[in-house]
């Protein structure tokens, strides 16, 4: 065959963008991601795998990733943190390159990202997921030295493991007081998922012991489903202090683990604080986080609002009625690789449709769930009408004890596929 | 020359290690959403949710049609499918039945 018949058939088949990549032998591209957790290695993986030819920098903090869902189940100690633990060496394997080191400034026109140990990294497009921070000026008393007496453990790690000890050493008897924040912020459903399996620890451990949940709404997710849950088992230890009734924490003082509400003050043997939060910190110094702290971007393609060439995934994102979940991050990521690979081939994204997905556990062999689909409309992702909602109300035993199941079985699918 | 031309094509796509572009063969919308729960045969350990990759298309649009009429029992696939038109739905399944 001859060089000349190769191209009319090339010519064909194949849009332009390949071709002229063909004819310059130059590899399509230079992606940097920063943040290595559900989003970012889903997204690093995902843009290997559309297109071997780009060339993918992930930048990643810890030399680990510790994984947050589950880990309300390391609390109650029902499970260790081993499990919990992801390495990057199949993100590796798939020809990503694994920085670890802390992304430190971006610079949108230059299209460059620099490091805190001053390594910097041009990219043609960059994809930014870097969770949630905890917004230290957002609850009066509550700054780093607190989170040492009252631990948020909303980033699993030491701070997990600090508050499981807290409770295996208090004294049976004792008073558990959470806080829970108001919208938005990481995983809707994880306080109540926390509350639940701490009550059961108490149940077990702590017989004489009571939980109160101090909370800053007056609804959340899957609600129907958890107070049925704990009227039937946990009454008389798990209490729910909604907004109306002085739910909302505005004070904390750590050293004598008190948690002033509007209507009065609650001291505690063991206080967990989930506080306020925001994107992690390198969103606001790329400049694409809002005033609110959170990162607004095109439901399509996830290219900021603010910055056009970045794209903001997972739990730093406004992305609509799709809530801040690890599921959501891994499917947001796998969306976004697509656009991603598309817009430097100069072709148009395809409109996307995303699925979402929450397990929680009231107790062990206890699940339930609330999921959603989801399209862009007016500029935004929402909920198709008709689709998704929450595990009946009325389920028998055997169907949550199956969603027990599917949710173990969703961990170890959603984590082998983003690092396994 | 017809029947030589898928053939010709991916030997030329085999040069120097170039892949034809994922828009070609790419998933439809909402198609790379299920692997978050359904991993490959043989992926996890013990999973309680089946493998779909490589089921044949039609059996897969029947699946969905029956959790979206409440035919087929589930504990989410009802919630999920009914989020998919008929089209949409097809799509998918012809994309996952090629996957292993
Ligand atoms: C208690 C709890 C239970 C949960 N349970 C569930 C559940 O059951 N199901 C579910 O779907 N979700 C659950 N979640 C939510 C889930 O953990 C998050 O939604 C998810 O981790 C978001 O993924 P992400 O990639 O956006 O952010 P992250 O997982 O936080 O990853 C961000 C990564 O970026 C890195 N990073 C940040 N800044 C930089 C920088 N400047 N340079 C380099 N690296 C950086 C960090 O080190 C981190 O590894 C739970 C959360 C909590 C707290
Ligand atoms: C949240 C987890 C989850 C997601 C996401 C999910 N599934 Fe499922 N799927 C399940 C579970 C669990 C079952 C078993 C039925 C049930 O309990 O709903 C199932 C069953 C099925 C079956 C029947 C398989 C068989 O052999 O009986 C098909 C087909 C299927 N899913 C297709 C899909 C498709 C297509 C998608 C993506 C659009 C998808 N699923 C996304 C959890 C999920």
């Amino acid at each position: 065959m001859t060089a000349v018949r190769r191209r009319a058939v090339l010519g064909g088949m194949l849009a332009t963008p390949f071709l002229s990549r063909l004819a310059s032998g130059q590899a399509a591209g230079r992606v940097v991601v920063v943040g290595g957790g559900f989003a970012g290695a889903t997204a690093a993986r995902a843009l290997r795998r559309a297109d071997p030819a780009l060339a993918v920098t992930l930048v990643e903090a810890s030399p680990a990733y510790l994984a947050c869902p589950f880990s309300n189940e390391v609390i109650a100690g029902l499970r260790d943190m081993d499990g919990q633990r992801f390495g990057y060496d199949g993100l590796a394997a798939d020809g990503v390159a694994v920085v670890h080191g802390t992304a430190r400034a971006v610079d949108p026109a230059a299209r460059r990202v620099e490091l805190a140990d001053g390594t910097v990294l041009p990219y043609d497009r960059l994809v930014m997921a870097p969770g949630i921070d905890i917004r230290w000026d957002g609850l009066d008393g509550y700054d780093e030295a607190a989170a040492q007496r009252m631990p948020h453990a909303w980033k699993a790690g030491a701070q997990t493991l600090l508050l499981r000890r807290q409770l295996e050493a208090m004294e049976d008897g004792g008073l558990v007081v959470m806080a829970a924040p108001a919208n938005p912020f990481r995983c809707p459903p994880g306080p109540y998922e926390r509350a639940s399996l701490i009550a059961h620890y108490l149940k077990t451990r702590k017989p004489r012991s009571k939980l109160l949940l101090l909370d800053a709404k007056d609804a959340f997710s899957k609600q129907r489903l958890f107070t049925d849950a704990w009227a039937r088992l946990y009454p008389g230890i798990l209490e729910w202090v909604p907004l109306s009734q002085g739910g909302k924490t505005v004070r904390v003082d750590a050293a004598n683990l008190t948690l002033e509400t509007e209507f009065g003050s609650h001291t505690a043997a063991v206080a967990n604080v989930i506080p306020p939060q925001k994107a992690g910190a390198i969103a606001a110094a790329a400049g694409v986080a809002d005033r609110t702290g959170w990162c607004p971007i095109d439901p399509v393609t996830f290219e900021s609002r603010l910055q056009p060439g970045i794209h903001v995934l997972g739990d730093a994102a406004l992305a609509g009625a799709m809530p801040k979940s690890a599921f959501a991050a891994n499917a947001q990521a796998k969306v976004a690789a697509l656009a991603v690979v598309a817009m430097l081939r100069g072709e148009a994204p395809t409109e996307p449709r995303l699925v979402n997905t929450c397990y929680s556990l009231v107790g062990p062999g206890y699940g339930i769930s609330i999921a959603g689909v989801y399209r862009p409309r007016n500029g935004v992702l929402t909920d198709i009408e008709g689709a998704g909602g929450t595990s009946p109300a009325d389920a028998p035993p055997e169907i949550r004890e199956l969603e027990a199941d599917h949710a173990a079985t969703w961990f170890r699918t959603i984590t082998a596929e983003t690092f396994g | 020359m017809t029947g030589r031309l898928p053939r010709t094509v991916l030997a030329v796509l085999a040069l120097g290690g170039l892949v034809p572009p994922a828009s070609a063969a790419g998933p439809p919308p909402g198609a790379t959403s299920c692997s978050g729960c359904h991993a490959p045969a043989g992926r996890v350990a013990a999973p309680s949710i089946p493998p779909i990759n490589g089921l044949p298309a039609a059996d897969l649009v029947r699946a969905m049609e029956a959790f979206r009429t409440g035919g087929q029992p589930a504990t989410v696939m009802d919630r999920i499918a009914r989020g998919f038109t008929a089209d949409e739905t097809r799509a998918i399944a012809q994309w996952l039945e090629a996957l292993r």
